[in-house]
């Protein structure tokens, strides 16, 4: 097939994108990281081990604004749920056993995940769809933890970070990543509530007890979502 | 050990366990409508969360201060369309604009 080397050039190039978009984020990480109270190397084991972004940031925020340990990781711990649904729709694309399955899941993220599921579907080979996967998750995986290094080591050199508005970039790329998932009125309202809940909560509880409740209200929306698409599915029987 | 290294540890783990779990338990053990449709919503209301507290909190108060002119500068990005690295820039910059000016804290 002619059109493959074509189509492999386009994916390298598109995950190295990926991954440089990341690493501007990931530059704050570092810096947020060591100016929320960890060290060098702690910011950089959670970028290499942990490598979710979104559960890295829940993790030294809670630590940060003041929170225990328990709540850290439990907020982390459910961010990082959604990472076992990708695993699960990517274990038949990508078919590995072994060592590979080991390095596989750890690259099991948003933006490899993403980027394999836009190459799916009528036309596209599996071949596309695991190159997608393998390019985006390393270079993201490259780039992230290099970015992390240069921003936790940065941060000591630039003194605060506010100065450069690091700390609202740091709700910016959250808000960015949340943003493709508000589709419909149910997660709109989800959003609404799951902010509301957290910021009227936080006068009376522990720094990140607020964020971990409104967990609460995704299972409600989760099971109000379920039960409709059953009745849809009674009704139409 | 201090707290932190606790976090850290154990946080790790678990985040590399679940990512282990999804390619490792059978279909079924998660396939489930109701345990596909919570874990849809759980990153929406612990994200959305993370970046009320992010934005509005200074430990157990609120307050209203140059990193919500930075999340609104985002916001307007995003519904421009724009790519990722310009929505962070733009709150970033905003914000640091601003205190520069001495017109937000």
């Amino acid at each position: 097939m002619p059109e493959w080397p074509r189509e492999r050039r386009a994916i390298v190039v598109n995950a190295i994108g990926v991954g440089f978009a990341t690493a501007a984020y990931g530059i704050s990480f570092g810096a947020f990281a060591v100016s929320g109270g960890l060290t060098v190397l702690q910011a950089q084991i959670l970028s290499v081990v942990m490598f979710t972004g979104g559960s890295q940031f829940a993790l030294v925020g809670v630590l940060a604004a003041g929170g225990g340990v328990s709540s850290a990781v439990a907020t982390s711990t459910l961010l990082g749920v959604r990472n076992a649904f990708y695993g699960l729709s990517m274990a038949p694309v990508l078919d590995v056993r072994g060592r590979r399955r080991l390095v596989a899941a750890q690259l099991t993220i948003d933006e490899s995940t993403a980027m394999a599921i836009g190459r799916s579907g009528p036309g596209e080979t599996l071949r596309a769809e695991r190159l997608a996967f393998w390019a985006t998750g390393l270079s993201v995986f490259v780039l992230w933890n290099l970015a992390t290094l240069a921003g936790s080591f940065g941060a000591g050199l630039i003194g605060d970070p506010r100065t450069y508005g690091l700390d609202a970039a740091i709700g910016a790329g959250l808000l960015a990543l949340v943003w493709p998932r508000l589709v419909d009125r149910r997660s709109i309202g989800v959003a609404v509530v799951s902010a509301a809940v957290a910021l009227a909560l936080t006068p009376f509880l522990q720094p990140g007890v607020p964020v971990l409740l409104t967990a609460v209200v995704a299972v409600v929306a989760g099971v109000s979502a379920a039960r409709e698409k059953l009745e849809r599915q009674a009704g139409a029987a | 050990m201090t707290p932190i290294w606790w976090a850290v540890i154990l946080g790790s783990l678990l985040a590399y366990a679940l990512k282990l779990a999804g390619h490792s338990v059978p279909h079924s053990f998660l396939d489930k409508p109701l345990v596909l449709s919570v874990s849809d919503y759980l990153p929406i209301a612990l994200l959305t969360a993370l970046v009320a507290v992010q934005t509005f909190a200074d430990g157990q108060s609120l307050v209203l201060d140059a990193r919500f002119a930075g999340l609104a500068a985002a916001a307007v990005a995003l519904l421009l369309r724009a790519p990722f690295l310009v929505v962070v820039l733009v709150a970033a910059g905003t914000a640091a604009a601003l205190r520069a000016l001495g017109i937000a804290a």
